[in-house]
């Protein structure tokens, strides 16, 4: 018996069993869809948050417009926008040579998912950085350091600390939104616990599906706790 | 675990039992009938919201002949039976085959129609080849929880099988190029290929019956305790076969596309 059979064995449940392995291996799916797309998004969060807050006009409106757009649509709509929408100018694509890209429905997933939590990644930094009072930027930039360097190291340091928790719910919302790709037929662990469901009728799977996410979800809440015990630890009482 | 999974299951089959038995000391005079209304030319649900179909005016016709008053109902296919179990409708008429895999959760009338299954990809697809080992590698679409999805997965491991939730979505996959195959039986098929499937695909090959996993037909399904109401079917069915009314409908429904 493989690794991934035991849990279906130990709980009794056959189609557990029996679909364990797919269950798993599409655990590992959704944790790539996740991982690639929030780190993405937030690597582009940062840099949009900048931009919107300290940029010129024309790109704090265009900033603007993108994140009301993405946080004021529904996930499933843009992943179908992307993939069967995009998807239809093929020959567009293969003269610009990213139809590889956009011909898989992993990457248009992991592209739909960056752009969508790159949106509420970036508020969340927009916010966390406005919340710090303006005598830090000032008083460092009174101290001869430029704005860069006070961004970088007074600014965003203090802002991380008040981004994080909203940050570790955008991560928890993206794994349990992350269910939609299985829509565009990716076998992520909502894809194969549909798939389990379709040949056994067995309505149970969904519970054990359910039971993965919560502990997948768990394990993040404690790691984020953890996180935040020791990016504070300077504010700690003693 | 075990015991709340167990207990959760004995609380829906007791629920699921009761209403059955009640459905069956009553007299037939009202069926509801469940489909899926989005699988032309079987069922359908045209710009009107209006369901129509080879199946929707052969079950009307057995209602008919039964002399009872029909109800449709149309369901999702991924929850198809389960809502048949649930007693949300009493017979599933939405082109199911009776395969031995769901004859564990329900059982099949008469079957009352018989199709072949066609493999289509792109104009410009080489050879009509459709062995595992021709098709190794390339990317081949279905509906997910069809016999066709389970046959890619029995005999197709090596290929690329995607599942979709409709059939709708597939064709559009391979009209984007994504695919190289779609699976599905001729006549959906065929729908597609006079219709939106015109200008970039045609008929590759037809793909041989595998006795377990297709089955003997199209039949409609009913929960396990509706023995009178599968009788009513099954003698209405056979009288329909016997007149020629069926074969009628057929003919009036089913075009299939020109095979090359």
């Amino acid at each position: 018996m493989r690794w991934c059979e035991y849990p279906g064995y130990l709980t009794g449940s056959e189609v557990f069993q029996n679909y364990g392995c797919r269950m798993f291996s599409g655990l590992w799916i959704t944790f790539e869809l996740v991982a690639i797309s929030v780190t993405l998004g937030f690597a582009l969060a940062i840099g949009l948050a900048i931009a919107r807050l300290y940029g010129p006009r024309w790109a704090q409106s265009v900033i603007n417009g993108y994140t009301t757009f993405f946080r004021g649509t529904p996930l499933l709509c843009q992943l179908f926008l992307v993939y069967y929408g995009l998807g239809q100018f093929r020959l567009f694509w293969q003269d610009v040579g990213l139809w590889w890209f956009f011909r898989e429905p992993f990457y248009c997933a992991v592209f739909t998912f960056t752009i969508n939590t790159a949106a509420y990644q970036a508020e969340i930094l927009r916010g966390a950085i406005q919340s710090i009072p303006r005598g830090q930027f000032e008083g460092a930039l009174a101290l001869g350091l430029h704005r860069w360097a006070s961004l970088r190291h007074v600014i965003i340091p203090q802002a991380m600390i008040l981004g994080l928790r909203p940050l570790g719910n955008e991560l928890i919302v993206m794994i349990k939104a992350s269910a939609v790709a299985s829509l565009v037929t990716l076998f992520d662990l909502m894809g194969a616990t549909r798939l389990a469901f379709a040949r056994s009728f067995d309505l149970s799977i969904y519970l054990y599906a359910a039971l993965i996410y919560l502990v997948l979800v768990e394990i993040i809440r404690r790691v984020w706790d953890r996180l935040e015990l020791r990016l504070t630890r300077h504010m700690a009482l003693r | 675990m075990k015991g709340f999974v167990r207990f959760l299951a004995a609380a829906a089959l007791t629920v699921a039992g009761v209403t059955g038995a009640l459905a069956q000391a009553k007299e037939w005079k009202e069926v509801r009938i469940g489909t899926e209304g989005a699988y032309p030319p079987y069922n359908n649900l045209n710009a009107k919201k209006e369901l129509e179909g080879y199946e929707i005016d052969y079950a009307n016709l057995l209602c008919e002949k039964m002399k009872v008053k029909c109800t449709w109902v149309v369901q999702d296919w991924d929850g198809i039976i389960p809502a048949l179990l649930a007693n949300k409708y009493d017979i599933i008429i939405a082109g199911m085959n009776a395969t031995d895999e769901r004859k564990k959760q329900v059982d099949f009338t008469a079957v009352y129609n018989k199709t072949p299954i066609w493999m289509v990809g792109p104009k410009a697809t080489k050879g009509n080849e459709i062995t595992p080992a021709a098709l190794k590698g390339k990317a081949v679409g279905a509906q997910g929880s069809t016999i066709h999805a389970n046959f890619l997965e029995k005999f197709y491991k090596d290929s690329n099988p995607r599942l979709y939730p409709t059939q709708e979505e597939a064709n559009l996959d391979l009209i984007n190029g994504r695919l190289d195959y779609i699976v599905a039986d001729a006549l959906a098929l065929s729908d597609f290929l006079n219709g939106k499937g015109k200008d970039c695909c045609k008929l590759i090959a037809e793909v041989p019956r595998d006795a377990a996993i297709h089955g003997p037909g199209v039949a409609g399904a009913v929960r396990k305790s509706d023995t009178a109401l599968k009788a009513l079917f099954d003698k209405a069915i056979a009288e329909t076969m016997a007149d020629g009314s069926n074969k009628k409908l057929e003919d009036k429904w089913f075009k299939l596309a020109a095979t090359n």
